[in-house]
């Protein structure tokens, strides 16, 4: 086995996501086969290799340290699943 | 002949002549639309008022003199890009209720070309399928016939425009995701140069891989999309700063000097002897059209499902994370504390597909698994990247087939996500090495089913692309066949 149950159920705490118990099994069944799978990486060797981050050169970029127009507060807040008029509201944290 | 059957070239002759309105093409559109998506099941919103309202906006700016190319054209969207105040959903439940407050910027370059824009098509949720199966809301099913899938995760934007339904259609390609379905659904599908078109609000899956490309029913009605859509965008900061070219002036007959390669990797074990022989017919057409021939090698073809299932997922679980229920989104709302809120929100927002891939994701990019997964698959990227350099020194062009098999029953592959990711194998490869690539139809299996022939090219060398594509279209002269569904 390349993965446990016990391990899904911390990386779907990790990821903020309750699995059932029956969603566990098929999880840790379908991931094990899939890590299983990508281990075919190990046959080559990448050693000196350099990790891609892009496809060909790119700098960064950067814009002129301007005020511009930002998105409203209403328009911001429409979309919010529970919101007061000025701000977003989630369960009591401290 | 109907005018929901023009493509935009023959529509934008007519409109041009005054022969036909855009308020006449639309309401075609519609009417079609309306006869036949109960079967096709490729749209998930129809924006009629609003469309035939630009339609009439287009008529009064053509009648001032003042058309741009796409003016007049109706369109349909794949539903991840932002259309403001037209709900987005992504088709996941997620979003069901999500209206953006701005446009993408290739909705904003849309509109101002006078596009019209009938509505948003069914996708897999959040992208991530190969079949659109996993749309939360409607599967499309393949206009050709009824019962097979359409492809994904352009699902939705692939059948619309092979049921004509509309000309052409907007869609994004993270793994193949234009050029699969269009392969499927015997029309043409491009994904551009990573970095040619801004991906300023396009809902992210996994940001070094995903871009937007057009879905068309010939070459040139691709090429007259990819006109409209390019362009630098300081709005998303991997948009490449250069000027886009007119890809029509590629649109021209003979092949001379060109040389087509033929990646040995991409006609191996497991490929159909049908789509084999269409393929082979392609590599004769363009013979014939003047272009070499030469037999190349992608030697590391073999490793990119494994780099691309660690790559896209690691992405997508830091890209997702952002659905919280807090700023907009579904929010599960009978839990008391924060962290029951994120974790049933989630739980519950979120398809299997896409939970599976933000578990991947995760465990990759974890303490003690990141150097074994994520670093690994990045080097071998790396070496993929490499290999596509070498090869495009040799020639200008690769041709290959677009998926192993032609399109099969719904359901068929469902049970099993790894090989439903094998499916991919052939088109993931540009996505990694941030190559273009085009998908044309090259024929019809014993079954009626259409088979693509995939073309692929060099950085920003959308115009070889476009050269060999066209020549291949007018070569293979396919009869002119209509999928049969009324």
């Amino acid at each position: 086995m390349k993965i446990t149950k016990e391990e899904v159920e911390k990386v779907a705490h990790l990821a903020r996501l309750n699995l059932s118990e029956e969603e566990l099994e098929t999880m840790t069944t379908q991931l094990d086969t899939i890590l299983s799978y990508v281990e075919k990486l190990d046959e080559l060797d990448t050693t000196g290799v350099q990790a891609m981050t892009h496809a060909f050169s790119v700098s960064n970029a950067f814009r002129e340290d301007k005020v511009t127009d930002s998105l409203a507060r209403e328009e911001a807040l429409a979309n919010g699943p529970c919101q007061n008029g000025e701000s977003f509201v989630v369960p009591r944290v401290i | 002949m109907n005018p929901y059957e023009l493509t935009i070239a023959e529509a934008t002759v007519q409109l041009a002549a005054g022969s036909l309105s855009s308020r006449e093409l639309t309401q075609s559109c519609l009417e079609r639309i309306g006869a036949v998506d109960t079967k096709v099941k490729a749209f998930l919103v129809v924006n009629a008022e609003q469309a035939l309202l630009q339609a009439d906006e287009a008529d009064k700016i053509r009648a001032c003199g003042e058309a741009k190319p796409l003016c007049g054209i109706p369109l349909s969207l794949k539903d991840l890009l932002c259309t403001k105040g037209v709900v987005t959903t992504c088709g996941s439940r997620m979003l069901e209720n999500f209206i953006p407050p701005y446009d993408a910027t290739v909705v904003e370059k849309l509109k101002g070309q006078g596009a019209v824009l009938l509505g948003k098509v069914a996708m897999d949720e959040f992208a991530m399928g190969s079949t659109s199966e996993s749309c939360a809301f409607r599967v499309p099913e393949n206009p050709w016939k009824l019962g097979f899938v359409s492809g994904g995760s352009s699902g939705g934007s692939a059948a619309s425009v092979a049921a004509l339904e509309c000309p052409a259609s907007l869609g994004s390609d993270t793994g193949g995701s234009i050029r699969q379905p269009a392969s499927l659904c015997g029309i043409v599908g491009m994904k551009p140069t990573y970095g040619l078109v801004s991906r300023y609000g396009l809902v992210a899956f996994a940001s070094s891989l995903d871009q937007i490309g057009p879905l068309t029913r010939d070459v040139t009605d691709c090429a007259l999309m990819m006109n409209a859509i390019c362009g630098y965008d300081a709005k998303d900061s991997t948009s490449v700063r250069q000027e886009t070219p007119d890809f029509t002036a590629s649109l021209s007959e003979g092949l001379q000097g060109m040389r087509v390669g033929v990646p040995r990797e991409y006609f191996g074990e497991g490929l159909d002897p049908e789509v084999r022989a269409v393929v082979t017919h392609g590599i004769e057409v363009l013979r014939d059209a003047g272009a070499e021939i030469i037999e190349v090698s992608l030697p590391r073809t073999d490793y990119c499902v494994a780099v691309y299932y660690l790559i896209a997922t690691a992405e997508a679980s830091s890209n997702l994370a952002r659905y919280d229920g807090v700023s907009y989104g579904f929010r599960d709302q009978e839990v008391r504390s924060l962290m029951e809120m994120y974790k049933e929100t989630r739980s519950h927002g979120f398809g299997a597909e896409v939970k599976r891939r933000i578990l991947i994701g995760t465990y990759a990019l974890s303490a003690g698994y990141y150097d074994a997964y994520y670093k690994k698959a990045s080097q071998v990227r790396t070496l993929i990247l490499n290999d596509f350099n070498r090869v495009f020194d040799q020639c200008d062009v690769l041709i290959s087939p677009v998926v192993p098999t032609p399109a099969w029953k719904i359901g068929e592959k469902a049970d099993n996500p790894l090989a439903m990711y094998l499916s991919d194998v052939l088109t993931i490869s540009a996505n990694l090495a941030g190559i273009p690539g085009i998908s044309v139809p090259g024929g019809f299996s014993r079954d009626g089913l259409p088979i693509g022939i995939q073309l692929q090219g060099a950085h920003f060398r959308e115009d070889s692309l476009f050269k060999v594509a066209y020549n291949l279209e007018r070569g293979l002269k396919l009869p002119p066949q209509r999928p049969g569904i009324t």
